[in-house]
């Protein structure tokens, strides 16, 4: 790694035929000698006033650019509050969606997203030399405290992946409440992973394996092209499966919702209990109205949660502990890492000579300085083992707490959101006769025509 | 726990966890954010090729996310020698010096031979054709003065927040630069 500034001086021959020219000996002598000199061939003097042409730079993006890019995500999430909670809007987040596609998507090829941020903030606090662009900062940060007071509005209508697999959603199927709980601890670990890998600056997992990027750049590797078509394929039949069931900013997301001052509620005024929301919600988000345990299931609830309360801190310890055990593994994923690991395996080899592949070269460069990069490399297995305790703590963490909310029953007299799990899609909205009253779909007469078949007290607990 | 009165105060106190947390969530992202910002920077970055740190491996060709690499070879027009024989240019052991493909080193015909004034000849890379396997690079690092190098193109290059052709890099020679300064040119040989 600390091989900077050095000139390169010593070339192994590459390509056979170079090599029958002037033979092994002689290149490296040549090579060697050569290098001392200024410049092998002097640069020549025109007589005819041959002017040099100058090399060109194309510039790079403009910086203005990245803080409009900044700017239209501030505009869309403000759009997108105003049409979740003012306008109550399925059409206005639809055309939100779309432009969001068309501009952080296909315009901007998916970079740089608020998911992918989380992977440059991880670096920034894991490496000091790293600056992190502020324009990189506003996209991790202004999603975040949107959810904290107004919930997952970003992935209402801004965030290009979610726009993508909402707007391909044609045939809801239900997921089996089940699966959902289990698949739903996955964006936590998938966001832990990420952090790790990024925090020790081996590599930004998220976007690398990020399955909507190639179809935002309409190329791509095969894996991210595969995994992104049966991604894109089941998300015609299962609400937006990346969300909900990977998405790592959406995990960060969910935990801010999950506190937000404003929620999305299904009425715009009292819930009547009707129950026609209830199948409205494709991302499995709907709760139903939940009767206060009786007695003796809440002395059995409570039994069960001491335990599990007991059961977190071994969780905790014993996912730090095989984070440490696989923590070197996982540590090859660094470039370092696993050049070491070339080098250690190649020790007493001989160079090799002919054609020399990518990792030859590689390995050739390690062979300058040994020490350099084995001791670099031990560096960053040190920083793995820290974070794979961490990791491995964060993992038990997650399922601990996921044990524990599943066995908290919270008592609930309407039907509602979760407000962690709502993508704020404002699906839901159309479903409610007092919203289509609202809009004056429907005369007001119909609901206290349907009144009878109310039951229990309307609504209240809405908070 | 009597359902009848713990109902209302259940909800307040379920309220006061929510603003509390919701208090301590703010805080956190503020702590975040003071932590991070001080070490951030406005002026953003971009990836680019260290040539002296660059090994010539090949794999820019290979790994940018675009079809065709960003990565491009530039000429530093004041460290070339105008060779006849550019060992960039052709073919170790070339028919003959001329521009039949079959003495070209350039899989792509990119690299475009003029002729100057004798003996000297000018050489210039079409970016269009480029694929940045750095062939010529090898050429004439290996033997002549260097003056042909890897860049990335900042025209073409789609800045990902991860480069995949960095992770790659078989010297190391990948690196955030600021924006502002996106190039390392060569201005010393080798």
């Amino acid at each position: 790694m600390k091989i900077a500034g050095r000139r390169r001086k010593t070339k192994g021959a590459r390509g056979r035929r170079w090599a029958l020219i002037g033979g092994m000996a002689l290149l490296w002598l040549l090579s060697a000698v050569a290098s001392l000199a200024e410049q092998r061939f002097p640069p020549p003097d025109f007589e005819g006033g041959h002017q040099l042409p100058v090399t060109t730079t194309p510039p790079a993006r403009a910086l203005t650019l990245d803080y409009l890019d900044v700017g239209v995500l501030g505009l869309s999430l403000g759009l997108a509050i105003w049409l979740v909670y003012r306008r109550r809007s399925r059409k206005g987040l639809i055309v939100l969606s779309i432009f969001s596609l068309l501009y952080f998507g296909f315009w901007r090829h998916g970079c740089v997203c608020a998911i992918g941020s989380l992977q440059n903030v991880a670096l920034a606090l894991g490496d000091r030399s790293y600056a992190l662009p502020l324009a990189v900062l506003a996209f991790f940060v202004l999603p975040l405290a949107v959810a904290i007071f107004a919930g997952r509005i970003f992935c209402a209508g801004v965030c290009p992946h979610g726009a993508l697999q909402d707007l391909v959603l044609l045939k809801p199927l239900k997921v089996p409440p089940g699966l959902e709980a289990a698949l739903s601890v996955l964006p936590f670990l998938y966001l832990g992973a990420g952090v790790l890998f990024a925090a020790t600056g081996s590599a930004f997992i998220i976007c690398e394996y990020d399955p909507f990027v190639p179809v935002f750049r309409l190329s791509g590797r095969a894996l991210m092209v595969l995994s992104g078509a049966a991604l894109l394929g089941l998300s015609i039949f299962v609400g937006r499966p990346y969300c909900r069931f990977l998405c790592p900013y959406g995990a960060l997301l969910k935990l801010a919702a999950a506190v937000a001052k404003w929620r999305v509620r299904v009425t715009p005024d009292n819930c009547t209990q009707c129950r026609l929301c209830e199948a409205s919600c494709p991302f499995g988000a709907m709760r139903e109205p939940q009767a206060r345990p009786g007695t003796q299931t809440h002395a059995r609830d409570r039994r069960r949660l001491g335990w599990l309360l007991l059961l977190l801190p071994l969780l905790l310890a014993g996912g730090g502990w095989l984070g440490y055990r696989f923590s070197a593994p996982a540590s090859r994923l660094h470039p370092t890492v696993s050049l070491a690991d070339l080098l250690i395996r190649a020790q007493g080899s001989p160079p090799k000579i002919g054609a020399l592949t990518p990792d030859d070269l590689a390995l050739e460069r390690a062979r300058q300085a040994p020490q350099e990069i084995l001791a670099a490399a031990a560096a960053i297995q040190r920083r793995f083992a820290i974070g794979g305790w961490i990791f491995g703590a964060w993992v038990g963490l997650v399922f601990g707490v996921k044990l524990i909310s599943v066995s908290v029953h919270r008592p609930r007299t309407d039907y509602e959101p979760d407000s962690g799990d709502c993508f704020a899609c404002a699906r839901c909205f159309e479903y409610c006769p007092n919203e289509l009253v609202r809009r004056g779909v429907i005369p007001a007469t119909t609901l206290t025509a349907a009144a009878p078949e109310i039951s229990g007290p309307p609504g209240l607990d809405r908070s | 726990m009597n359902p009848g009165i713990s109902k209302p105060s259940s909800v307040t106190r379920r309220q006061f966890l929510r603003d509390g947390a919701r208090a301590a969530g703010l805080a956190g992202l503020g702590g975040l954010l003071g932590l991070v910002a001080e070490r951030s920077t406005a002026k953003g970055t971009v990836w680019q090729i260290d040539p002296q740190k660059c090994v010539r491996c090949g794999n820019c060709a290979l790994y940018c996310v675009l079809e065709q690499s960003a990565v491009k070879c530039v000429h530093a027009y004041a460290l070339c020698g105008y060779c006849q024989l550019c060992t960039g240019y052709f073919e170790p052991d070339p028919n003959d010096l001329n521009t039949g493909a079959e003495n070209c080193l350039c899989p792509t015909s990119a690299i475009k031979r003029t002729y100057i004034e004798d003996p000297y000849y000018e050489y210039t890379i079409d970016e269009q054709l480029c694929i940045g396997c750095a062939k010529c690079v090898e050429g004439c690092h290996r033997f002549g003065n260097g003056s042909l190098f890897l860049q990335v193109r900042h025209d073409r290059c789609l800045n990902c927040n991860e480069c995949a052709i960095a992770k790659v890099c078989a010297g190391d020679a990948f690196r955030r630069v600021p924006a502002d300064q996106p190039y390392l040119l060569k201005t010393d040989t080798f």
